[in-house]
């Protein structure tokens, strides 16, 4: 069964609590206006600003309590 | 690769007849023990994959080996299916999985491995992961054709990534390969198969079920999100454990490249791939959690088995 619009494929996810996911190949400056590629698929960004692997998610945002996580 | 070593009556019965040139019989057999029912069956589910060299490929849909698996199947099942509680996920969906799996607590070998694991304890893990990981992601690629066109996509797009994005020198089972090399350990497909305990075995074949029954394709899918949800951090612990161990760089890039991609891929399991599943068929929905729970629960009996020896020694 399809949609009547065809299927949502979105470029940008914003996980509520969590990342926010980019589809495709970009250049993502982080804090200190360091540039990084994206190398896979699908890349999940820091939002909660807790990660050890800046810009990219590396799951801390799940021990972060509820009012912390973005 | 051969046969493995039989552990009990009937997989001695039936390794036998595997190997032989006659006709296949002889399998109605009770199994000795679980370890003797999970070497059976993970050696006929292996049927499936690479096969055997003392095994003729014709066996792989042999009748009387199929009846077999079909019997081990179902009681393994059944005892899975016995071990879980059905629960309802809070809504929406994606963060009451989340919170299912993050609810579920169970003993950390990572946490071990991070900080008081010796040398000998971490070759040992990563022998026994090396059954897994050496065909990381290939169970739930069985599952790929049995999906609506939704979460086939979303699947496709998680396993683009772990099968290399295209290029065999990311391919995750290949890194994995790469790192027991680099660690002096043997890297061919089962070299440690006759070491591993039947929680291992367990862990394995309960992929497999997953993945080689369509009807069983939510459980297949909800496993694979508890993987992923419970993969980032443990695997930063266990890179910085390799670390203080001194183990060879290319076995922490093993840890180091799940931290990053498994923080993504927790989030297309549970939201782009579990999320469209059931959206399209809502009523599958009790599948997915009984595969998640079963995921961290089997996970759970082997690093509960491993700490205890580990403590006891």
């Amino acid at each position: 069964m399809t949609p009547e619009h065809g299927f949502e494929h979105p470029d940008v996810i914003i996980c509520p609590g969590g990342p926010l996911l980019l589809r495709g190949d970009h250049v993502v400056e982080d804090a200190d206006g360091v540039a990084h590629e994206t190398v896979r698929p699908v890349s999940a960004v820091c939002r909660c600003g807790k990660s050890a692997d800046q810009p990219w998610c590396d799951g801390t945002h799940k021990v972060l309590a509820a009012r912390d996580r973005p | 690769m051969l046969l493995p070593k039989a552990r009990g009556e009937l997989s001695e019965a039936l390794f036998d007849t595997l190997r032989s040139e006659s006709e296949v019989e002889g399998l109605d057999l009770r199994p000795t023990d679980g370890d003797d029912a999970h070497i059976a069956l993970w050696a006929m589910y292996e049927l499936h994959y690479a096969g055997f060299e003392d095994v003729d490929d014709e066996r792989e849909w042999n009748p009387e080996v199929l009846r077999l698996r079909r019997r081990l199947e179902r009681d393994f099942e059944a005892e899975l299916r016995a071990r879980h509680t059905a629960t309802t996920l809070d809504e929406p969906f994606a963060e009451g999985l989340f919170a299912y799996i993050a609810d579920h607590d169970g003993p950390s070998l990572a946490a071990h491995v991070q900080r008081k694991a010796d040398r000998e304890q971490v070759l040992e893990l990563l022998r026994h992961r090396s059954i897994y990981h050496l065909k990381e992601s290939d169970p739930v690629a069985w599952s790929v054709p049995r999906l609506p066109t939704a979460p086939k996509a979303a699947l496709m797009e998680l396993q683009y990534d772990e099968f290399g994005g295209g290029d065999p020198n990311r391919l995750h089972a290949h890194l994995f390969a790469l790192g027991l090399e680099a660690s002096g350990l043997r890297a061919d497909p089962f070299a440690y198969i006759d070491d591993v305990p039947a929680e291992i075995l367990e862990l394995n074949n309960a992929m497999s079920l997953f993945g080689l029954h369509r009807r069983l394709r939510a459980a297949s899918l909800g496993h694979l999100a508890a993987f992923e949800a419970t993969s980032s951090l443990p695997s930063r612990r266990m890179a910085q454990g390799l670390a203080r161990l001194e183990l060879p760089q290319e076995m922490i890039a093993y840890y180091e490249e799940h931290v990053e991609a498994d923080a993504v891929h927790e989030q297309l399991a549970v939201r782009t791939i579990c999320g469209a599943l059931v959206a399209a068929e809502p009523h599958l929905v009790d599948d997915v959690v009984f595969g998640a729970f079963t995921c961290l629960d089997l996970e759970d009996r082997y690093a509960q088995r491993m700490l205890d020896e580990w403590v006891a020694a």
